[in-house]
């Protein structure tokens, strides 16, 4: 097991490296940081001077490489944009970002375990459809759609809810539904195999058999197993919706890292980016690390593999 | 263990609940509160007005700091602000006498050593101000008694009057002295805390959020800005358009612009909100590679430039696409600005007779061509439309911003179609003088041209001005160098609560509004 473990962790930080090493790249594919940074129709002394202040004329290897040491000295540098250290600014957001995804997670999983505990029970039935239903539509339907439509109903149409901001817990009513509808087919499909996949089986029956009461077979016995494989999904899920933020925040006005990430992009503050980016995949490949330590926990076939 | 309740029917309740407990609506702000919302797309995090160069910091840059002069927005004209009189010393020395009774935000007084240390500080160029070219002009400032300056000057600078209403604010004296160090040991300037003249200081900043700022109840009488009326101006960051529009439509918020021309056109039926198309300093042009430096030769026939003249429908785009307040433009300048004259050659918008000049210039089938934008795609698709009746066909290129700069300079665009904004700055200079005097972004480098401009930009005698640049407007037009399109117009939306007037500088004067 201590075998497995080191080789996945050793699998996750060379792709935090690569992915923090073509995150640099790229930045610089999409333009001139300096031109960004000095603004549109700023003159060539202007740049120039910019370029000169921030240190872009060194060689791009040099930069990363520079950037790279000082991030593991835990230095992830200084925003050229917001003037101030990019890691408190980062962690001044991430709570943020993480209740979020949080929120959101907790709306998905509350819909879609019950929907695919159902789906699973009735197989094939209307009420199988209807979930499925709800399902493709979660799937097919783009956040920001639903985000713009929940502002027009609840923001506008009924002023129910605040539209922008996180001053109370109602401000997260919407963006939890419009980021947590898009996870729901997973979690919903993935409980509805588990489940149908469980009950079939002979411990089921023998558990029935006994003359234990329905509820308990379903919930006692196999909910629990049949929820394994949701919780590793779940998992992955919550690091990819605090990527899936960007997105909602921007429509929200959620001052996250998200909107952070977006803003940072827009105007080319290349130490944020890098650190941002950092943030993400490093939650990102931490949660996919534990899933998998999970499943090999789980499942002693997947260590040997 | 009683939590089987768990499932969607709970989910529905609790937002249900939400709802309920919401039912009053989100906190409404405005008249009631004497609170001016406002919003744009930007993350302001540094309110300092040489230190972050977005919009936003020079809406509040008029906001929180004064200049030394003030321009009056209707007739053009210079009036006093900081300053009670000035003069010419000579061609490259202005003096000024300056008031005796303001107050800064922190209660200190001002005088001359504060207009000498801000100039001394910003044309410093290790200071690192970040658009340097606002006070690159500036050589120096020395004090002449405790309510006078002399303002010297690297070369005679005509627009300087310009650019201290605009963009030169005036700090305390050693407001920079205590700058926090940054990582690499530099002084980090932008960390002060902002302390001004102005209608409104700064009273909180979230970064990122908002921007508080509340009325200067000191700010001193007879000022040519007037009397702050409103009495707390909230500024505060949210990307999304339709966000704003919706905030907008439920009362969190006062004022937003950029609106695009459809959603203002569907708002302006809204009972409480003002829609308004105002004129903008940007312009958009299309320019042409006139020395074939981008390995074609077409555009280096003026025939063919000027074909292009006449097979666009500048005024269909202008109407259609920009907005009621946009209008074609026939000049390389903006027809607020100090020097502009449409009193040049004028392309009528005419396919036949740009057809006929193809084909006199060769090219009776039409050619292919690359074409490069990066603002709005849609006016560039209506040109790509156009040009395709005459038998041309361009291939478009969109691109961001800083990408296509960097390729526009070095010359590889056989055609660009960009805009520029004269930085707000009301004189031809700041349009003309970048793009004809064989600059980076000069498309023709034609020596005629830089010539005649640089007479107008080197003069402070404002007739020698008008005169020299108005013969560098008619040959750019008569060559055809650079098709001047339109001007920019802007959608504003608006609380019917609130009285305000938009300028065609685009910096929105806060100051001067007030609850109708």
């Amino acid at each position: 097991m201590i075998q497995f473990a080191l080789k996945r962790l050793g699998i996750a930080v060379l792709v935090a490296l690569t992915v923090s090493m073509l995150s640099f790249s790229m930045i610089y594919l999409s333009g001139d940081p300096a031109v960004a940074l000095a603004g549109e129709g700023a003159s060539q002394e202007d740049i120039e001077n910019v370029r000169r202040v921030y240190g872009f004329e060194r060689p791009l290897i040099v930069q990363y490489g520079d950037w790279l040491i000082r991030a593991l000295q835990g230095n992830l540098g200084h925003s050229n944009y917001l003037k101030a250290d990019v890691a408190s600014v980062i962690f001044e957001r991430l709570p943020t970002t993480m209740l979020l995804g949080a929120c959101a997670l907790a709306f998905a999983l509350i819909l879609a375990i019950p929907l695919g505990v159902v789906a699973a029970i009735r197989a094939n039935s209307m009420i199988d459809r209807v979930a499925l239903t709800i399902a493709v539509i979660g799937q097919a339907m783009p956040s920001f759609w639903l985000a713009l439509t929940l502002i027009l109903w609840f923001g506008i149409n009924w002023r129910m809810l605040p539209i922008t901001g996180t001053a109370s817990w109602l401000n997260f009513i919407m963006p939890s539904i419009a980021l947590g509808y898009y996870v729901t087919p997973a979690v919903m499909r993935l409980t509805r195999a588990g489940m149908l996949e469980v009950l079939s089986s002979d411990y089921i029956r023998t558990a029935r058999a006994k003359g234990l009461r329905p509820m308990t077979v379903l919930f006692k016995h196999a909910l629990r197993n049949a929820i394994i494989p949701v919780v590793s999904l779940s998992a992955v899920q919550f690091g990819f919706m605090l990527g899936g933020s960007i997105v909602i925040e921007t429509i929200f006005a959620i001052n996250g890292l998200g909107f952070l990430a977006w803003e940072s992009i827009q105007r080319a503050d290349l130490p944020m980016m890098q650190a941002i980016v950092l943030v993400f995949s490093v939650f990102y490949i931490l949660l996919t690390f534990l899933a998998d330590l999970l499943n090999g926990f789980l499942d002693p076939r997947i260590r040997v593999a | 263990m009683k939590k089987r309740k768990f499932g969607p029917a709970s989910a529905v309740l609790t937002v249900g609940l939400a709802m309920a407990v919401a039912w009053s609506g989100p906190a409404q702000a405005g008249k009631a509160d004497d609170t001016l919302n406002w919003s744009t797309n930007r993350e302001i995090a540094v309110v300092d007005p040489y230190y972050n160069n977005t919009r936003e910091l020079v809406i509040m840059g008029h906001m929180g700091w004064d200049g030394l002069v003030y321009r009056d927005q209707e007739t053009g004209e210079y009036q006093p602000l900081l300053a009670t009189s000035w003069k010419w010393a000579d061609d490259t020395a202005l003096e000024f006498e300056l008031r005796d009774d303001v107050k800064f935000h922190d209660g200190s007084d001002f005088d001359a050593d504060d207009v000498v240390y801000t100039f001394n500080h910003v044309s410093n160029k290790n200071n690192g101000v970040l658009t340097f070219r606002n006070v690159s002009w500036i050589k120096n400032a020395e004090k002449l008694g405790p309510h006078k300056v002399r303002v010297n000057l690297h070369k005679p600078f005509p627009p300087a009057l310009a650019y201290l209403a605009n963009a030169a604010f005036i700090l305390p004296s050693g407001h920079y002295d205590g700058a926090p160090a940054k990582a690499d040991g530099n002084p980090d300037f932008a960390a002060v805390e902002p302390v001004g003249t102005g209608p409104y200081k700064v009273a909180d900043v979230k970064a990122g959020e908002f921007v508080l700022m509340e009325k200067n109840e000191d700010y001193f009488a007879n000022s040519s800005k007037g009397t702050p009326q409103i009495g707390t101006m909230r500024f505060r960051t949210i990307t999304e358009r339709n966000t704003q529009i919706a905030e907008l439509m439920t009362g969190a918020l006062d004022w937003i612009w950029d609106v695009p021309k459809e959603q203002a056109e569907r708002m302006a039926a809204a009972p409480n909100i003002t829609v308004e198309n105002a004129k903008t300093f940007r312009v958009s042009y299309m320019a042409f590679d006139v020395d074939g430096d981008s390995g074609t030769d077409v555009f280096t026939k003026k025939k063919v430039r000027q074909a292009f003249a006449h097979a666009i429908n500048r005024e269909s785009i202008a109407k259609n696409l920009v907005g009621p307040a946009s209008e074609v433009i026939h000049s390389a300048c903006h027809p607020d600005q100090f020097g502009c004259t449409q009193d040049v050659i004028r392309y009528e918008y005419d396919p036949a007779k740009a057809k006929e000049l193809l084909a006199e210039a060769g090219y009776p089938d039409g050619f292919e061509f690359d074409i490069y934008a990066y603002r709005e795609r849609e006016f560039t698709e209506a040109v790509i439309g156009d040009l395709a009746k005459i038998g041309v066909k361009a291939k478009l290129n969109f691109m961001q911003y800083r990408a296509l700069r960097d390729i526009v300079r070095k010359g590889e665009t056989p055609v660009n179609h960009m805009t520029w904004g004269s930085y707000s700055i009301p004189d031809v200079s700041a349009i003309v003088s970048n793009f004809f005097t064989h600059g980076p972004d000069d498309p023709a480098k034609d020596d005629k041209t830089k010539e005649l401009v640089e007479v107008g930009d080197n003069s402070v005698e404002p007739e020698t001005r008008k005169l020299y640049y108005k013969q560098a407007f008619e040959r750019i037009a008569e060559e055809a160098y650079w098709l001047p399109m339109f001007t920019y117009a802007k959608y504003y939306a608006f609380s019917k609560d609130l009285d305000f007037t938009a300028t065609s500088d685009e910096i929105p004067r806060f100051y001067t509004t007030k609850w109708n």
